[in-house]
């Protein structure tokens, strides 16, 4: 008589897995991956190139050397935070650079809080804001390389010029074809708003994610910037450019929709998006800086368990 | 189309044994039978060692407020009277049956005839039911008399009838509802007298499309039986849920249906108080589906209770090579077997067979947060929250939790991308809650 397996119900579960999720993220970062190549030269592929391997490197050693824990690097997280980590940088960026933001982004903001879904921070941003706020000459954003056509010599020796938003402070008229489909300055993996949709819509279509984050964040912002530009067109830029320009379509799809930094339930979800909105109209309208995505979804993941216990579902029968 | 309004899952439904029509499966050569088959208090034996029974003759007898007769499905001698291993690996007290030809109680009426006129009034209905040892047959085993004793100031509005069957594989009720759904209805009209109400909701899910037309055609015949066709999605058959997508009412947390003015039953059960109290007809068989992806002859018997498992398998061609788990019922509820050599139930309606692939869980990665268990919870609990309670020890927080609300239908540990044990977690909190609860009452 061969032996039987005896466990609790339910006997049959979901072909969803961690791994299928993660995997599926990292090809929806491909089209922006392979428009910033486009754009931005192997430079681009470089600096997306070391930020994985020093993100995916650092999770590998703190796990056997210091956690002393089984390694997890096989189910894909640690790419995804490579990958949005350096599309979160500019194309020129020096390579060490890239490496102290993957040691911040894994060591700190993810594998000292116990590693995947454990972190209250989006693991990518931290590393961004960190070497934003401590290299502000190489990741500020006044200066950024401009877009050169493929397979040119070195993008370093390429025009720098500013980014769409700062350009627009400064009262330059910019190209609103040329931001959607990615022909601009910028952070590599954010210019082009068409590819990173279409990376949502794969998210979306493999129910990785759903809508109410990127809807409620864009919209918002949308609604704001709208509001402001009506009050003062002089001051305040067109709300089509504040959805375009910058980190907020990637914000919006692949930073705010992680699911281990943000609310579980969809109307805590569309709260989420609406202050991830807010804040960054806040932050680009009336801040020092052009840009303001990565600080309105940070905070906002500060809120994420405060957010969860105020919008409890409503238990049956009661 | 109706359905419940929290949550819900989708799982594969694989109802593979659709088309084979009801056979009836041979008579063991010896049977074990338990003496107590039904939720509540043990029932009292009635026969000894060596005595001749007959087909259908009282055997344990009910002697408490919850609990239910159980009567001898075989004729022939009983061998001994001993501890016998269930499918759960747990001893209970049952009577050994060496089975002698097929002698029923003379007043049992075991042909096919219809009896349409129901002569009894609720009272003996009530009586009848108790008499003939009907239990709850969607899976509880519930003595079916005592739903229809309303407490005192309590009144039903609705019958309603579970035909839902939102078990993946589960094909027993539906070959049920296609060949005998005279048979079924009678039963519900005798279920309505007993209740003393107008009007009966059956339920039925939307992927049995014929057996929701045939019900509908033939419920022309009788007053205010209603059939309602309901979403396919699981668990759609979870009482709460199916009264909330029937009538939208909720029932209160820790209630019962009657709170809500319903009062609900599977249709097998349906069937066997139609066969209680039209022909004296006592609950000693009931119709037990035999599938799996890897069964060659997959099969819907009408099986007598107290049928080894083990020749129900060999019936229909033996154990495949790579069986790594069978589960009696459905694949989302069902409960693991350990033994073989154990004999079916009144509640037995299916063995599912599942390969070695099929029968482990998948990878465990840490939690996700991606909150999906918290969207399919029917009950609208945040089984993420409770599992984690759980890991912690944190009983009372999980019983705050609503942890005790939980009806264990495994749509989140379904769902869990991460793969994490959350029924699993979800059961020890309610253990370890029901203790604390009974320590606190015993203070």
């Amino acid at each position: 008589m061969a032996l039987l397996t005896v466990s609790g119900s339910p006997h049959v579960q979901s072909n969803q897995t961690t791994k299928k999720i993660m995997w599926t993220v990292i090809i929806a970062l491909l089209p922006a991956l392979l428009v910033s190549i486009y754009y931005f030269g192997l430079d681009a592929l470089m600096v997306t190139l070391t930020s994985v391997v020093f993100c995916v490197g650092f999770e590998w050693l703190i796990q056997k050397f210091i956690l002393k824990t089984k390694t997890t690097i096989g189910d894909g997280s640690a790419i995804i935070t490579g990958i949005l980590l350096a599309f979160n940088l500019p194309a020129n960026i020096p390579l060490w650079i890239v490496g102290i933001g993957a040691l911040v982004a894994i060591g700190v903001a993810k594998m000292s809080y116990g590693g995947l879904g454990k972190n209250p921070f989006n693991p990518a941003l931290v590393g961004r804001v960190f070497l934003f706020i401590s290299f502000p000459s190489k990741v500020a954003m006044s200066e950024w390389p401009l877009p050169k056509p493929l397979f040119s010599s070195s993008v370093s020796d390429a025009l720098t010029g500013p980014t769409p938003l700062l350009a627009m402070k400064n009262g330059q008229a910019v190209d609103l074809w040329n931001m959607f489909i990615g022909a601009t300055g910028g952070s590599l993996g954010e210019v082009s708003a068409i590819a990173l949709i279409i990376g949502g819509l794969i998210m979306l279509f493999r129910k990785v994610i759903t809508w109410h984050i990127p809807v409620s964040f864009l919209t918002t912002a949308g609604v704001f910037g709208l509001i402001l530009w009506l009050i003062n067109p002089n001051e305040f830029i067109h709300p089509a450019y504040q959805l375009l320009a910058g980190g907020m379509m990637l914000g919006a799809i692949f930073m705010a929709t992680d699911m281990v930094t943000s609310p579980v339930t969809y109307k805590g979800q569309l709260l989420f998006g609406f202050g991830c909105g807010v804040l960054t109209i806040i932050f680009r309208s009336f801040g020092p800086m052009p840009e303001g995505v990565s600080f309105a979804i940070l905070i906002m993941n500060a809120v994420t368990p405060l957010i969860d216990k105020a919008f409890k579902p409503k238990p049956f029968g009661y | 189309m109706k359905t419940f309004n929290k949550g819900g899952v989708h799982p594969q439904e694989n109802k593979l044994s659709n088309d084979s029509a009801i056979e009836v499966f041979p008579l063991p050569k010896q049977a074990v039978v338990f003496v107590s088959q039904h939720l509540g208090a043990p029932s009292t034996m009635v026969v000894q060692k060596g005595d001749k029974v007959k087909a259908g003759q009282l055997i344990a007898k009910a002697e408490q407020f919850i609990c239910a007769n159980t009567h001898s499905p075989y004729s022939g001698t009983i061998t001994k009277i001993d501890l016998a291993t269930d499918f759960t690996g747990y001893k209970k007290p049952a009577v050994y049956i060496d089975v002698e030809g097929d002698e029923w109680m003379e007043d049992i009426d075991t042909s096919n005839d219809i009896v349409r006129d129901i002569k009894l009034d609720s009272a003996q209905i009530i009586d009848k039911i108790k008499e003939m040892g009907i239990v709850g047959l969607g899976g509880a085993a519930f003595p079916t008399h005592i739903k229809y004793m309303l407490p005192q100031g309590k009144k039903a509005d609705y019958l309603i009838i579970n035909a839902v069957e939102c078990e993946p594989y589960l094909t027993s009720d539906y070959r049920l509802m296609k060949e005998k759904a005279e048979e079924c209805l009678i039963g519900i009209e005798i279920l309505k007298k007993a209740l003393n109400v107008d009007k009966a909701l059956v339920g039925i899910e939307a992927n049995k499309p014929d057996a929701i037309e045939g019900f509908t055609q033939l419920s022309k015949n009788y007053k205010e039986i209603e059939i309602v066709p309901l979403k396919t999605k699981y668990p759609q058959g979870a009482e709460k849920q199916l009264i909330y997508a029937l009538t939208k009412r909720q029932v209160p947390s820790g209630k019962l249906p009657i709170e809500v003015g319903c009062v609900v039953n599977n249709i097998g059960t349906a069937q066997a108080v139609y066969s209680a109290v039209q022909k004296n007809m006592p609950l000693v068989q009931n119709i037990l589906t035999l599938t799996g992806k890897n069964v060659k002859q997959r099969k819907n018997l009408l099986v007598r209770v107290g049928t080894p498992l083990q020749s129900v398998i060999d019936y229909c061609g033996g154990l495949p090579e790579d069986t790594g788990k069978i589960i009696s019922g459905g694949p989302m509820m069902g409960k693991a077997i350990s033994d073989l050599s154990a004999p079916t139930v009144k509640t037995t309606s299916a063995l599912l067979l599942m390969s070695k692939k099929e029968s482990s869980r998948k990878e465990e990665t840490n939690c996700l947060r991606c909150g999906k268990c918290v969207k399919v919870c029917p009950m609208g609990l945040e089984p993420i929250k409770i599992a984690q309670l759980a890991e912690n020890r944190l009983w009372k927080d999980a019983e705050k939790a609503y942890a005790m609300d939980c009806i264990e239908c495994g749509s989140c540990h379904f769902t869990c991308p991460a793969g994490r044990p959350l029924l699993d977690l979800m059961r020890v909190s309610k253990n370890h809650i029901g203790d604390l609860r009974r320590q606190k009452a015993q203070r």
